[in-house]
């Protein structure tokens, strides 16, 4: 109970000191954000480790035998190589790792946008011309595409379809504003609950 | 009035920080509610869940951390509370270490509700880097990637997961995404393996969701704030959604009201020069 008291006292000065930022730069936000930035840090280290070093590395090649055991030593050696980044004249070592990565990202990145984004959005983009959502949809893929090939001189019908893809991007971009203005509101109600709730109890 | 316009032109910011700070104060303090409409999407997914017999899987994903908090929580806190109701098991993971905590408060919170157990109602597993490879790998065997809980303990030792291999025994997969996650769950876990995902997400990511519900590979789409307040108008069991709704719009009156009168003044002065 009093560790919930001294949490929301302690959340609620640091929320004020963010907020002062509002007013102007001052030392109780710089504070505030210091230990923000210092707390996530730890937490990374501490989350790295519980989560990941010693269940799946530090407990498996303890509790394993045979070539399951010892295949665990590959994925360590390359993160401690990973490590040489700190030491410029070993820096290059760090590129091994670093290119296992990359190959791992590249390979699945690609499979899985041609398998689960491309492939099915152009499906989803093959429909009846019977309803107006399918016919704006149809216009506004194939207009917004015709405005990003630059192969062409925008002239006649082409520079018509560019320009009419220039509003439907329009429109997708004041979509997302708004959304993203409604987020930021969403954000700043929340802490003004937790404010006005936990801290104040003005609210029940 | 030229005089006003200029003024107004020039007004110090704070002023506008302070009217915000009232207009969303006020509604709370006063308590005001205000009517919310359902949307399909929203609808859809209360539906994917609703429509689970007792004892079905609902695998959570928290993808986000404090900085999404006041959008997302709500919705996991609404979800647990419709899983919950409907002794639906729920496995609990995430891919944003810092948003775990969050994950295990609300899972305490509406489990001490719903009289649930751990072990027996739900599990929470915890976090694993590499997200893409954990999407995939769990498709053939959950138990490479999450052997024990967050805790450490075995995940054979509670009975409801000795069934659970991979996406096969989950029926419904719920992703909170604040980020890329979402687009991974989809075109890792959907596309690959078929699997059912309901997305809720901020209402930063929320557009760039829509295209996956067009095109059937998501089966819900939760978005925002608003998103969540229609979920819990759904479950008919208010939360802070739709308590802080009234404030939400009245800030986007009040944001309309600024952006007329700052276009108005822009031309009046802009005439005048």
């Amino acid at each position: 109970m009093i560790l919930n008291i001294i949490g929301t006292w302690l959340a609620a000065t640091l929320t004020l000191a963010i907020f002062s930022f509002l007013y102007k730069d001052n030392p109780f936000y710089k504070l505030a954000e210091h230990i923000y930035v210092g707390v996530s840090a730890g937490f990374w280290v501490i989350y790295v480790w519980a989560f990941d070093i010693k269940p799946m590395l530090i407990d498996r090649f303890l509790t394993t035998t045979g070539i399951e055991k010892w295949i665990l030593l590959i994925p360590a050696i390359l993160g401690v190589l990973m490590l040489t980044r700190w030491f410029p004249k070993t820096a290059w070592i760090s590129r091994i790792p670093l290119s296992f990565t990359i190959g791992i990202g590249a390979g699945l990145g690609v499979t899985a946008s041609i398998q689960g984004f491309l492939i099915p959005q152009i499906g989803a983009t093959l429909l009846p011309l019977t309803t107006i959502n399918n016919i704006l949809l149809v216009i506004g893929v194939i207009s917004t595409i015709i405005y990003f090939y630059f192969s062409k001189e925008f002239k006649g019908t082409w520079k018509f379809f560019s320009r009419l893809g220039i509003i439907f991007i329009m429109i997708a971009f004041g979509a997302s504003f708004g959304y993203t203005v409604m987020a930021r509101i969403s954000l700043l109600i929340g802490r003004i609950y937790f404010l006005l709730h936990n801290f104040l109890n003005i609210i029940p | 009035m030229k005089n006003l316009w200029s003024k107004l032109a020039t007004i110090d910011r704070r002023i506008i920080y302070l009217l915000v700070f009232i207009v969303v104060a006020l509604p709370m303090i006063f308590r005001m509610i205000m009517p919310i409409r359902v949307s399909r999407e929203v609808q859809m997914a209360f539906s994917e869940i609703d429509n689970l017999k007792p004892g079905s899987i609902v695998m959570i994903s928290i993808d986000y951390d404090a900085a999404s908090e006041p959008e997302l929580q709500p919705m996991l806190i609404a979800i647990l509370r419709h899983c919950f109701s409907k002794n639906i098991k729920v496995i609990l993971l995430g891919h944003w270490a810092l948003g775990l905590p969050l994950g295990e408060m609300a899972l305490n919170q509406v489990a001490k509700e719903y009289n649930k157990k751990y072990g027996e109602d739900y599990v929470n597993l915890g976090y694993r880097p590499g997200y893409t490879a954990l999407m995939v790998g769990i498709g053939k065997e959950i138990r490479d990637f999450f052997p024990t809980d967050y805790r450490g303990i075995p995940i054979d030792s509670f009975p409801f997961m000795r069934k659970v291999r991979n996406y096969q025994q989950i029926d419904v997969l719920v992703g909170l995404e604040a980020g890329a996650t979402g687009d991974a769950w989809v075109q890792f876990a959907g596309a690959r393996f078929n699997q059912k995902i309901i997305l809720g997400t901020t209402g930063v990511i929320a557009p760039d969701m829509f295209p996956y519900l067009q095109a059937k590979q998501i089966a819900g789409l939760i978005s925002g704030l608003q998103g969540a307040a229609e979920y819990e108008t759904l479950l008919k069991k208010a939360g802070s959604a739709i308590l802080g709704m009234p404030a939400q719009s009245f800030v986007h009156l009040l944001i309309i009201i600024f952006i007329i009168i700052g276009n108005i003044g822009y031309f009046i002065l802009r005439k005048r020069r």
